[in-house]
């Protein structure tokens, strides 16, 4: 790990970890959410954190993202600004799809034409293209989610600070969609992913979908949330039933 | 199995048509139209038909209950005469003037108060009184203050509509889900981005109807101010048409009064902001096809 950054100083690390703790509230009501968390995620890699319901995750993300301060530790960014897919779509409902998209760079100051086409670029990624002038509630959930990706996508491409590397943060974007949407989406989400280059952090609960979408996967425990284990999965895909077991486990040393 | 080996796109398409909501066709356009102007033309007539008959009682005199019919011919004559161009003119403009100044700066206060915890603290409880109390209640002071003159009217209508706008922006700034300026924030949007961008489009729907009842506060504000500071100078409006129907003990011409000035509150209302509140909630999917 450490000689393949030696041999290319210029391929920083987008985001690392350094004993990251965040907890919520005070004295007797304080909720530890993460503790002692240390994680890195290299230039272009994919990384599935996992873990049970309320074990951080999301917490984890919003750190990542900038929307919350960690309590103890420290994050060292060195991407530009990060793209997140939240766990529910959250559109702007009174813009249209490709509006939806076109906000970020709208905000960034591109000029219109520039952000049209760019707009009806991304909208044809996600396999979205002549819906644009669709408003949200017009929309299926899962038409909806892939909105939310290509806005993610379009906030990346706007920044200024080229050269650094970029992250994109998903969480759980589509664990409420049926099984064959879901499917089609993953392999959408592994063809934009291989097509921009940009690094990935995928929260999950489900270990099949972190087995087939990640080069790498995170188990977070509960309460306090830390990193258990870590598996490289690029060429083992019977990973599944030993993740399984450990993500059992975690969640059951957790009710006992 | 051929059957499998389908595109991925066309499972897809084949999906999202499944997913994507029907909407249904509506019936006749005129048959919508009959729909919703017969009730109220239907209330119309009940009321003058129940008002004919009481009258035809003569069970009040007739200078406390004036007949419809003389109501409709004191209207007829100032639109024959033309002066009912200046009523509204004198009116309207006046009202139009104070609530443009009204949002002017409620915006910005109803901005203040929602986004600075200080001044929420300090003047949110202020601003809120304010609204209950009746703008009327300032019309002796400002007479004072300024004499029989616009300024003093202007000061009731914005005392009367101030308040109302700003409220309803700091409410619909209130019920923003919460989700939606942390969006904004990941999409790189600043302070004065996330305002722009996210927080105003946001809150639009509750700041429409904080709107509509300021228009209603402003119209109030004014009648009640026109009926009270009458003099020469300030040209004749509804209110003091109102008002020298009471000094000629002229029931038919108070009734006049009292019917156009709640035609041009309610016209207003129906011109202007029900049609550009249902288009804003259309265009979020927030109304149901029956209202
Ligand atoms: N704003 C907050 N205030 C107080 N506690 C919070 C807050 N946000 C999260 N928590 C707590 O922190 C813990 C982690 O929450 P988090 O949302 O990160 O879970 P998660 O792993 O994303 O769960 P899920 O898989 O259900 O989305 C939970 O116990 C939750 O109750
Ligand atoms: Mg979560």
């Amino acid at each position: 790990m450490t000689a393949t950054i030696d041999a290319l100083p210029d391929l920083l690390s987008p985001v690392r970890f350094h004993q990251v703790g965040k907890t919520f509230g005070t004295g007797q009501k304080a909720v530890v959410a993460l503790d002692g968390v240390d994680l890195e995620v290299s230039a272009g890699e994919f990384v599935c954190l996992l873990g049970a319901s309320g074990c951080g995750k999301t917490t984890l993300l919003n750190l990542v993202a900038g929307l919350d301060r960690p309590t103890s530790g420290r994050i060292e960014l060195n991407s530009s600004r990060p793209a997140v897919v939240f766990q529910e779509p959250a559109l702007m409902p009174w813009l249209t799809a490709a509006g939806n998209v076109e906000l970020p760079l709208r905000m960034a100051g591109v000029p219109k034409a520039q952000r049209r086409a760019k707009a009806a670029e991304l909208l044809e990624l996600v396999r979205l293209a002549g819906l644009g002038d669709k408003r949200p509630h017009e929309l299926s959930g899962g038409m909806r989610q892939r909105v939310a990706l290509a806005r993610a996508l379009a906030s990346t491409t706007d920044s200024g600070d080229a050269g650094k590397p970029s992250l994109l943060l998903m969480d759980e974007p589509f664990s409420a969609l049926d099984a064959i949407t879901r499917d089609v989406l993953q392999g959408e989400l592994l063809r934009i992913w291989r097509a921009t280059g940009t690094a990935i952090l995928f929260v999950t609960h489900d270990v099949r979908e972190a087995v087939r979408l990640g080069q790498r996967v995170v188990l977070l425990s509960s309460r306090p949330g830390r990193v258990v284990r870590q598996w490289d999965v690029n060429d083992a895909p019977d990973a599944v039933d030993e993740i399984n077991t450990a993500l059992r486990k975690v969640i059951s040393s957790h009710a006992a | 199995m051929p059957l499998e080996v389908q595109e991925e796109g066309s499972v897809e398409a084949g999906l999202d048509a499944l997913d994507t909501p029907i909407h249904t066709s509506e019936g006749s356009r005129l048959r919508q139209i009959a729909a919703r102007v017969l009730p109220p033309v239907g209330a119309i007539v009940i009321l003058v038909a129940i008002w004919q008959a009481l009258w035809a009682a003569a069970f009040w005199p007739e200078f406390k209950l004036p007949a419809p019919a003389a109501v409709w011919s004191q209207i007829w004559q100032l639109v024959t005469s033309g002066d009912i161009g200046g009523l509204f003119w004198v009116s309207v403009h006046r009202a139009v003037i104070g609530f443009a100044i009204s949002l002017l700066i409620a915006v910005p206060l109803g901005l203040a108060i929602a986004n600075i915890t200080v001044v929420r603290r300090g003047i949110g409880p202020l601003v809120s009184g304010l609204q209950s109390l009746p703008s009327v209640a300032w019309v002796p002071a400002a007479i004072l203050w300024f004499g029989l003159n616009d300024r003093a009217i202007y000061w009731v209508v914005l005392l009367g509509a101030v308040p109302s706008i700003a409220n309803g922006l700091v409410s619909g700034l209130d019920q923003v889900p919460p989700i939606l300026p942390r969006v904004g924030k990941a999409l790189g949007a600043g302070r004065f981005g996330g305002i722009r961008y996210i927080l105003l489009p946001a809150a639009l729907p509750g700041f429409l109807g904080g709107l509509k009842q300021g228009w209603a506060f402003s119209w109030r504000s004014l009648m009640a101010a026109e009926l009270i500071a009458t003099s020469p100078e300030l040209g004749e409006g509804l209110g003091q048409y109102l008002h020298n129907g009471m000094s000629l003990s002229d029931i038919s011409m108070v009734f006049a009064g009292i019917v156009l000035i709640f035609v041009v509150g309610v016209g207003i209302e129906l011109l202007v902001f029900r049609p550009l509140e249902s288009s804003v909630l259309r265009a979020r999917g927030l109304t149901s096809s029956a209202r």
